[in-house]
């Protein structure tokens, strides 16, 4: 299983993985904002940390009908499934580089990306801190909806019409932490329940995950 | 031996349907009628809200309807799932649009209501946001079975998507709770204030809440008919199609 797991990294990494590209949606999300909401820093930085973890979503979703679609196509999947390590860690393994390759990045691109927005000081290590818990996640979810679509050819806009409502609770609470951190409320609440959302997809989307692909690869 | 379960037969299912569906098509009519224009006209305006509080009795019903839909269909893909049962498939299938519809007239006749009251024709209100959080999960679930071609592998994803969503149906319902509570207990937006203590206002909105409920069925049973009907014609056509 960390042989697949390295695999997909190496994969992802290597010139067509596209590795940057939800980097670099994140970036031109982050510049567009101004554009439209107008470049008072007031306004700017109030919206910064909803901006910044609603681009965290959408740069999620944009890679991930890579993690089953290219290895539905050429076969290689049929092989996973029929390998000895079971399909559950198959799509472990698989969310897990999507999240080194994506989220983990977006993670660190968040501080620097919130100073385009004026993101307050105060609100930073709250971003980073809901980013780290809550953006795998993200990619749990969003392997359970690349599961769901993997046959269908343009499968994509479905995919995130199905994945997004499901971001919904990670989004609240993601973004309910940097509020009160910054205001210096009591935080550990929140943290505790967008760890506990993060722990529960991971513990039980697998099942759910691998049960869509193996209708699908009948 | 006679059990629920016979009617997982197309055959049975149609036969029976068709024999109760003029009857609860005829209950719906009548509960709707009677309802509606007891509630609407022959109740006195409220102290307080005037006659606006009278869309209630669409909102309410409409708005159960689209949560019982959901669970309806909940119930159905798990029965699919487990003893695989055509039937109990398409009936989920033809569940969902019923259930987005009852969404949008809770959605729209709570916007016409919410406009003369609060001033506004939408607010973050945990329940209306809970509502359109609904109403995108069944339009994902239609998207999937409208998107996949193999109709059991369809029944089987829409399941799949099913049960998940509930959980995060439910998991969403608490966290926007959570979420608009904040600092700000803004809650004089109560919809579900008990303004209808007497029972001048809730008989109709009992009859009311019945007319839907058996709207529903009796929309439910078309459609299924209708979907059990259109996968016969489509083995037929094979059928002709290899002869």
């Amino acid at each position: 299983m960390i042989a697949l797991f390295w695999r997909d990294m190496r994969l992802a990494m290597r010139a067509g993985g596209g590795f940057g590209l939800g980097l670099s949606f994140f970036l031109i999300l982050t510049v567009l904002v101004p554009f439209g909401v107008g470049p008072q820093s007031e306004i700017l930085s109030v919206i910064a940390p909803g901006i910044l973890w609603v681009g965290a979503l959408l740069a999620c979703l944009l890679s991930l009908d890579r993690i089953f679609a290219l290895d539905f196509e050429d076969g290689s999947l049929d092989l996973l499934a029929t390998a000895p390590i079971p399909l559950e860690g198959v799509v472990a393994m698989k969310a897990a580089a999507h999240w080194v390759t994506t989220g983990l990045p977006l993670v660190i691109a968040a501080p620097v990306l919130g100073v385009l927005l004026h993101l307050e000081g105060g609100a930073v290590r709250w971003l980073i801190l809901g980013l780290i818990i809550g953006t795998p996640a993200l990619s749990m979810i969003g392997a359970f909806g690349a599961g769901l679509t993997v046959g269908l050819k343009r499968g994509g806009l479905l995919m995130s019409l199905l994945v997004l409502p499901l971001y919904v609770p990670t989004l609240i609470f993601g973004a309910e932490v940097v509020k009160r951190g910054a205001l210096g409320m009591e935080v550990q609440g929140v943290i505790l329940i967008l760890t506990a959302i993060t722990l529960a997809v991971w513990a039980l989307l697998p099942f759910a995950a691998a049960a869509a692909l193996r209708i699908n690869l009948r | 031996m006679a059990s629920l379960w016979q009617y997982a037969n197309p055959q049975k299912f149609l036969a029976v349907s068709r024999a109760v569906l003029p009857f609860v098509a005829g209950g719906a009519a009548i509960c709707l009628v009677v309802g509606l224009v007891w509630g609407f006209f022959f109740t006195p305006d409220d102290y307080k809200q005037g006659s606006t509080v009278k869309i209630i009795y669409l909102h309410v019903p409409a708005a159960l309807m689209a949560i019982n839909a959901w669970l309806m269909m909940l119930v159905a893909s798990l029965i699919w799932l487990v003893r695989r049962h055509h039937v109990s498939a398409l009936a989920a299938k033809a569940a969902a649009p019923i259930g987005i519809t009852m969404t949008v007239i809770a959605l729209v006749t709570g916007a016409i209501w919410g406009e003369p009251m609060w001033g506004t024709y939408w607010a973050w209100d945990p329940r209306l946001t809970s509502f359109l959080i609904l109403f995108l999960f069944y339009l994902g679930y239609s998207a999937l079975w409208q998107a996949i071609e193999s109709p059991d592998a369809a029944a089987d994803l829409t399941s799949v998507l099913c049960m998940v969503g509930s959980v995060f149906a439910i998991l969403s319902r608490y966290a926007v709770n959570f979420w608009n509570q904040g600092l700000h207990q803004g809650a004089s937006l109560s919809l579900d204030k008990e303004e209808n203590v007497s029972d001048v206002f809730y008989l109709p909105l009992l009859v009311c809440i019945a007319g839907f409920i058996l709207l529903f069925v009796a929309l439910v049973l078309l459609r299924t008919q209708t979907e059990i009907r259109q996968r016969q014609l489509k083995a037929l056509e094979a059928r002709e199609r290899m002869a």
